[in-house]
């Protein structure tokens, strides 16, 4: 990773470095309510199998995961965790918001307990609607992270300013 | 294990955790922390257990991770929204949620609901039962380390889902009830195609005993395990299959099936005399299989007419205080209902299986193995959102 840190990776490895990211990307699964499920039958059921789209569901511990579902609806007694557990996994991070609930409160918006989206806490990169999202709409979450993934350039990542997170 | 033997381990392992009485074999004592984010919990419970080597002093179920404020955000919303909300309590059988309230509703209105509403009604809540117990079936193996009847459970469990969802437009949260009925009627050639979903998954059942209840690592890993009796079990408030399978003969559907047609059927309460984790599986599964059977009987028993009684549109409940409660897929699920004759709710307490369920967890808890604990918190099959609302 030499090249990638003085900033002089070649075009052409930059596109294999990300295909290769790409396709394996490791999924830690932060399922916290209604949402888990769906996103539980979009990787865990043989109908949808999300493991054809080189996505690797079930690291044991965020320290080895490239990618964080967060499923759910956040509450705030639940952000500590969830910024401790981002914290711990290694860069290049990338993070999918699932459900109204995680994206912005959903039906809770006017709830006192309920965190108003996760994204004032983390960096989401995509966010996908619905209350439930079917489990399609997660697989295309993840077509679209790829694709962003596929057109990153590492070497202004690495370069640009740590992601500054609380 | 007897109940007397396992307080008497309980209580030597507290004795040596606290004084270090076990000189020859000491072993630290040790606070595990489980959750709030782990597999096992699906959810976000937080045990808390004071371990003495392998074997747990103490447990303690930390809530509130998941607590939404549905009572306060019922205040604020009007009826028919109220069951937008209420879907996602228990979240894997969400229309079972939604009919205590209508009917507490209904009975505020005193309004009459056309039978074919109420029998539409009662498949709906079947189904939702089928959808949430045919994951727990599957899962109670993952947690006990076989990967396999979770890939069942789903696969099988879309098959339910297709059928709520041709009715109701969604798979998770129908909002399908109303006050005075439902929304709509069924769906053209709906009926064929349950029967053939419930031939389905009464096969998924036979597998399932096939795959698990004849296992011998699983029959070792929860017969006597969290050995709950019935007289604990009563005091607990423990509700559903955990109360059944602890030999307590006590169904609200049978009981007091308030506005669902239970009583029109020919159906039997499945209970269990062992009171431990095994006994709780079993009873899920036959009362699963049974489900079907009474789909089929409504089925062939549907009656013709309109699904929707005559309400204004724009619903006021009249002032007063109603209770209703239902036989749920977790437990009992009860409404209490208060209103001063507004568009909205005064007040709702909402009554849900599994936060009794889980209450038991410091009890049953005492004196067994860690890996028990897994074993114990699947088989009392809790769902976050119906502890912590
Ligand atoms: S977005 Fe809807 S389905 Fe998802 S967790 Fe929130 S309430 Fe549940």
């Amino acid at each position: 990773m030499g090249l990638v840190e003085s900033g002089k990776m070649p075009a052409p490895l930059t596109k294999l470095l990300n295909i290769g990211r790409k396709y394996s990307l490791w999924v830690y699964q932060w399922g916290l309510a209604c949402c888990a499920i769906e996103m539980g039958a979009a990787f865990g059921s043989p109908r949808y199998d999300v493991m054809r789209l080189g996505v690797i569901p079930f690291p044991a511990s965020p320290r080895q995961a490239d990618l964080v579902v967060v499923s759910g609806t956040v509450t705030d007694k639940m952000v500590p965790s969830i910024l401790r557990l981002y914290e711990q996994m290694p860069d290049p991070k990338y993070v999918i918001s699932m459900g109204s609930c995680a994206n912005c409160g959903g039906p809770y918006w006017d709830s006192y307990s309920v965190t108003k989206g996760i994204d004032q806490i983390i960096p989401v990169d995509v966010y996908v609607p619905g209350c439930p999202p079917r489990p399609e709409a997660l697989l295309e979450g993840i077509v679209l992270l790829q694709e962003r993934i596929a057109n990153e350039d590492m070497t202004a990542r690495w370069k640009g300013d740590p992601i500054v997170v609380g | 294990m007897s109940v007397t033997e396992r307080e008497q381990r309980a209580f030597i392992a507290a004795a040596a955790a606290d004084a270090r009485v076990n000189v020859e074999l000491e072993t630290e004592g040790m606070t595990l922390n489980i959750g709030p984010q782990h597999p096992a919990t699906h959810g976000t419970l937080r045990i808390i257990a004071r371990l003495d080597g392998e074997q747990v002093v103490a447990a303690e179920p930390v809530m509130g991770y998941m607590h939404r404020g549905y009572e306060k955000l019922a205040e604020v919303r009007t009826y028919p929204q109220v069951t937008t909300l209420i879907n996602r309590i228990d979240w894997l059988g969400s229309f079972a949620n939604e009919v205590p309230f209508i009917l507490a509703a209904e009975q505020l209105m005193e309004v009459e609901v056309p039978p074919r509403a109420a029998w539409i009604r009662t498949i709906l809540f079947e189904l939702s039962r089928l959808a949430n117990i045919a994951l727990f079936l599957g899962d109670m193996g993952v947690q006990l380390g076989a990967l396999t009847p979770v890939f069942f459970a789903f696969r099988d469990r879309e098959f339910v889902l297709n059928q709520i969802e041709a009715v109701t437009g969604g798979r998770f949260h129908p909002n399908f009830d109303r006050i005075g009925g439902l929304k709509d009627d069924l769906p053209k050639g709906w009926i064929e195609e349950t029967r053939g979903v419930m031939v389905k998954m009464r096969t998924f059942c036979d597998e399932l005993e096939d795959l698990l209840m004849g296992n011998e690592i699983f029959e070792a890993r929860t017969r006597g395990v969290g050995v709950i009796p019935a007289d604990i079990a009563l005091s607990y408030g423990l509700s559903g299959a955990n109360l059944r399978a602890s030999g307590v003969d006590w169904d609200m559907r049978r009981d007091n099936p308030c506005g669902l047609v239970y009583d029109q059927l020919d159906w039997k309460v499945w209970t269990h005399p062992d009171g431990d984790s095994f006994a709780r599986y079993w009873v899920r599964l036959q009362e699963t299989r049974e489900a079907t059977y009474m789909v089929e009987q409504m089925l062939d028993g549907l009656p013709a007419g309109p699904v929707m009684a005559k309400v204004p549109v724009i619903i006021k409940v009249p002032a007063g205080e109603a209770y209703v409660a239902t036989e749920n897929p977790l437990g009992v699920m009860g409404y209490y209902v208060v209103s001063k004759g507004d568009l909205g709710p005064f007040r709702v307490k909402i009554r849900s299986a599994s936060f009794n369920n889980i209450s038991v967890t410091p009890w049953v808890m005492r004196g067994v193995y860690v890996p028990d604990v897994i074993t114990i918190l699947a088989s009392l099959y809790f769902i976050l959102g119906d502890i912590d609302r």
